[in-house]
């Protein structure tokens, strides 16, 4: 399994922040069944210095997840919450948002630099908008989503995996930490696009008009 | 390109006591080329009593067979299994009705402890075959033809998925001790002065299209090994290296290997044309009479059926394509009956060994052996070749253990030659069945569709394989292209995307994927030689023959002469061009790990 590209960034800035004294500790987080484990792993393996497994049969929705986090965020106490804009799968973009409002911490998502200044506590971010670049400063702790340009995450290297199997995982469950989990959505249905149907090659502007407006009924 | 290569690694330190010598370099002569010639760092070792190329059938087996006899001993010897694929089962790719003899070796009780929470709850053997059937096809009608005695597969064999047995594999060999790592390709073999294997470098990661390193440039690892085995499926890079190293083929007065190329997608069927367990082989349509190779369709569990076809890689038409012919074998009514209203799930091909018997090389070298198809064990007749990998794999690993063993009770360092390894495999069941069966795929090369059908029907009813004779394999399989101007153009329809697609869209459904910014991993040794031999006297074989869409001729901008472009992003790792390009101009090497197919299912 392969850790989501967004979290691989993410993981990758916090290695920085440490690499550049900014921060002390990196504590890489995963929740979900068994093979979560293997994404821990890998993260441990780039260089985090432990990892939290929360383990849970349950399927997790974005909000359960940032309850999870906040839970977390509570008892470790971290001066940054770092993770990825979304999640391949699910393309959610929610739950570091909501992990903020939960925590009341202040957020800056889409990050596509991140500057920290440990001694006036506060963070220098620049975020990707649709109209460009904008950046913010916050007070720390803070929640900051990372997105795809902010860097180019290292390669676990085979000595790294070898050592990363000793680094500790710790486990938790979500009753452990207070949280309920069941799911408060119910998927109604899903379909596919439609299919592309071929195109029609037409002989007259006379022709087109009619067209869009007996068959597409757009004029 | 090797003489800067020794230069870049003079200034190396090597912490090993003998000290090794990279004399058929093959990496980065772009990067000394270019004049962007970076200090050579010296690069990390790590240690290992084993090592393991492929995470396949063969190299799984080997590992778990190993450990298994270091806990009865209680010798702590280490193994690792290095796998160039994303995760294990990502770049295996198999029919596939596995006879389960090996597995019965390697795991004597695994049928009795298959209940919830038992250690083989999970082994993905789930669906027995209930019935084979055997058909000719021709252009719109099958014609049922009695079961060949090889492909006898009901009550006694499981349909499965190469890819999900493998994991399994995987996740067991971990929960013995055995250090796998996916994502490490096996870039060259290390020798030590003595001309013997002390182990395989994995590949830089992070180098860029020009050669240059980028930001996250990350050296690859020496793996040092007492004794390394090669599993890496048919035609693997190293093993090919190794053959040519060694002599191989020559030592055992080996026939050149001959292939196929399988081209394969998984389905899922509307319940009414679903019959789980059902296995049917099919020869003739769309295949012409000079042209070996046959079709399968094998009812899995869970509405699944895997089909596919497999394409002699002898054949003598540069314009064939074996993934159009894939595409005609779907249209046919027999196979569209069960297809049709279905969605195809994954694609996926990948090239297999025909050779049987008579190819099969020396087997064993200083500091290393081959196993599995990348020595080629594949029964043809019967299309398998996963219970000889896995019994190969279980005989090396046990020779392994004796011979590691021994050196160490002896207080001996340094690599191991596996001395019994060739020995145990020749009087094994595998040799039986592949003698048994050594007559019948050169009886098509050489006689046809029905020379070849009344030659195997008299070599396994008549004579069960004991003939005195033995038919060789004359040619390798690039040497019997011939010229496109002999030959009539093959023209495919196009494909209507309900049963047929194109290639991009085949693409999409293997997971294939590289990082784009990369050397390209395909090598020319002549680049300029496509335009004046390949397309100009054969017409471009490559565009046609690769079931990726990785060559293509497109007009040259100055000139308007078609030239040569290489996608290697979308490579399958089929290996069909290092095997069929008429020339041999084209090496596969392996592209920086993690790239490559995502099979799940296949």
């Amino acid at each position: 399994m392969s850790m989501n590209p967004f979290c691989e960034i993410a993981v990758e800035e916090a290695l920085r922040l440490r690499e550049s004294k900014a921060v002390d500790e990196v504590v890489a987080v995963s929740l979900g069944p068994q093979q979560v484990q293997e994404t821990l792993r890998t993260a441990l393996a780039m260089g985090a210095d432990r990892a939290i497994h929360v383990s849970t049969e349950q399927q997790l929705e974005p909000l359960a997840v940032a309850k999870l986090l906040a839970a977390l965020a509570r008892r470790e106490q971290p001066l940054l919450c770092l993770l990825g804009k979304q999640a391949i799968d699910g393309d959610n973009n929610q739950t570091g948002q909501m992990l903020a409002g939960l925590l009341s911490w202040p957020q800056a998502t889409f990050a596509s630099k991140v500057e920290l200044d440990k001694a006036a506590s506060s963070a220098k971010v620049t975020r990707e908008v649709d109209g460009g670049l904008e950046t913010l400063s916050c007070q720390l702790p803070a929640v900051i989503t990372t997105d795809l340009r902010l860097n180019e995450p290292r390669y676990a290297t085979l000595p790294n995996i070898m050592k990363a199997k000793k680094k500790p995982i710790a486990k938790l469950t979500p009753q452990e930490l207070g949280v309920d989990v069941t799911q408060q959505l119910v998927t109604l249905q899903v379909e596919e696009p439609a299919q592309r149907k071929g195109g029609v090659v037409l002989g007259s502007v006379a022709e087109l008009v009619e067209k869009l407006h007996k068959e597409a009924k757009v004029i | 390109m090797f003489g800067l290569g020794l230069l870049a690694r003079a200034a190396r330190q090597h912490q090993l006591q003998c000290t090794v010598s990279r004399l058929f370099s093959s990496c980065r002569p772009l990067a000394a080329a270019t004049g962007a010639v970076q200090q050579a760092q010296p690069r990390e070792q790590l240690q290992y009593d084993l090592c393991i190329v492929g995470a396949g059938p063969a190299g799984l087996s080997a590992a778990i067979r190993f450990k298994q006899l270091c806990k009865e001993d209680n010798r702590d010897l280490s193994v690792c299994v290095i796998e160039k694929g994303s995760e294990v089962g990502a770049h295996i790719l198999s029919g596939n009705v596995f006879e389960p003899r090996a597995l019965d070796e390697l795991f004597p009780k695994w049928s009795e402890q298959q209940g919830e929470g038992q250690a083989f709850a999970d082994l993905p053997l789930r669906q027995k075959a209930t019935a084979d059937r055997f058909y000719m096809l021709t252009q719109g009608s099958s014609i049922r033809l009695p079961n060949p005695p090889q492909m006898k597969n009901r009550g006694k064999n499981y349909i499965i998925s190469l890819s999900e047995l493998t994991r399994w594999l995987a996740k067991h060999a971990e929960e013995q001790g055995v250090d796998v790592f996916p994502g490490f390709a096996g870039k060259e073999v290390l020798y030590d002065w003595h001309n013997a294997v002390v182990g395989v470098a994995t590949g830089d990661m992070g180098i860029a299209k020009d050669g240059s390193r980028k930001p996250s440039y990350t050296p690859g690892v020496d793996l040092m090994a007492r004794l390394t085995l090669f599993g890496e499926g048919a035609r693997g890079s190293l093993s090919q290296s190794l053959m040519q190293h060694y002599g191989l083929r020559e030592a055992a007065g080996a026939s050149p290997q001959t292939y196929a190329l399988g081209l394969k997608e998984v389905w899922e069927v509307p319940e009414e044309q679903h019959q789980p367990g059902l296995v049917v082989h099919t020869v003739g349509y769309p295949l012409d009479n000079s042209t070996y190779g046959g079709g399968w369709i094998y009812h899995m569990e869970g509405r699944r059926v895997s089909l596919g076809l497999v394409v002699g890689l002898d054949y003598a038409n540069p314009s064939l394509s074996p993934y159009q012919e894939f595409q005609a074998f779907k249209r046919h009514p027999l196979v569209a009956a069960t297809i049709v209203g279905g969605t195809c799930l994954q694609y996926g091909a990948r090239s297999l060994n025909e050779g049987g018997l008579q190819s099969i090389p020396k087997l064993a070298f200083p500091g290393g052996a081959l196993i599995g198809c990348s020595a080629g064990f594949l029964n043809t007749p019967k299309i398998k070749g996963t219970h000889t990998a896995m019994k190969s794999g279980i005989v090396a690993g046990e020779e392994a253990f004796r011979a590691l063993g021994l050196a160490d009770d002896a207080g001996k360092k340094g690599p191991i030659t596996l001395r019994n390894y060739a020995d145990r495999m020749e009087v094994s069941w595998v040799y039986q069945e592949l003698e048994r069966a050594r007559n019948i795929r050169p009886g098509f090369s050489k006689w046809g569709l029905w020379g070849g059908m009344a030659n195997a029907a008299l070599s396994t009813y008549l004579l069960r394989g004991r003939e005195p004779w033995t038919l060789k394999h004359r040619h390798a399989d690039h040497e019997a292209t011939k010229l496109a101007r002999d030959w009539p153009p093959k023209d495919y329809p196009k494909p209507d995307g309900v049963t047929t697609f194109d290639i991009p869209t085949s693409l999409y459904r293997s997971g294939t994927n590289h990082n784009h910014d990369q050397p390209p991993h395909l090598v020319l040794a002549d680049p300029g030689l496509p335009e004046v031999v390949n397309h100009p006297q054969y017409g471009g074989p490559e565009a046609k023959y690769c079931p990726a869409g990785v060559y293509e001729y497109a007009a040259d901008e100055a000139s308007g002469r078609p030239r040569l472009v290489i996608n290697a992003q979308n490579c399958l790792h089929c290996k069909a061009c290092s095997i069929k390009d008429p020339r041999q101009n084209i090496t596969w090497t392996v592209p920086e790990g993690g790239g490559g197919p995502n099979y799940t299912i296949m």
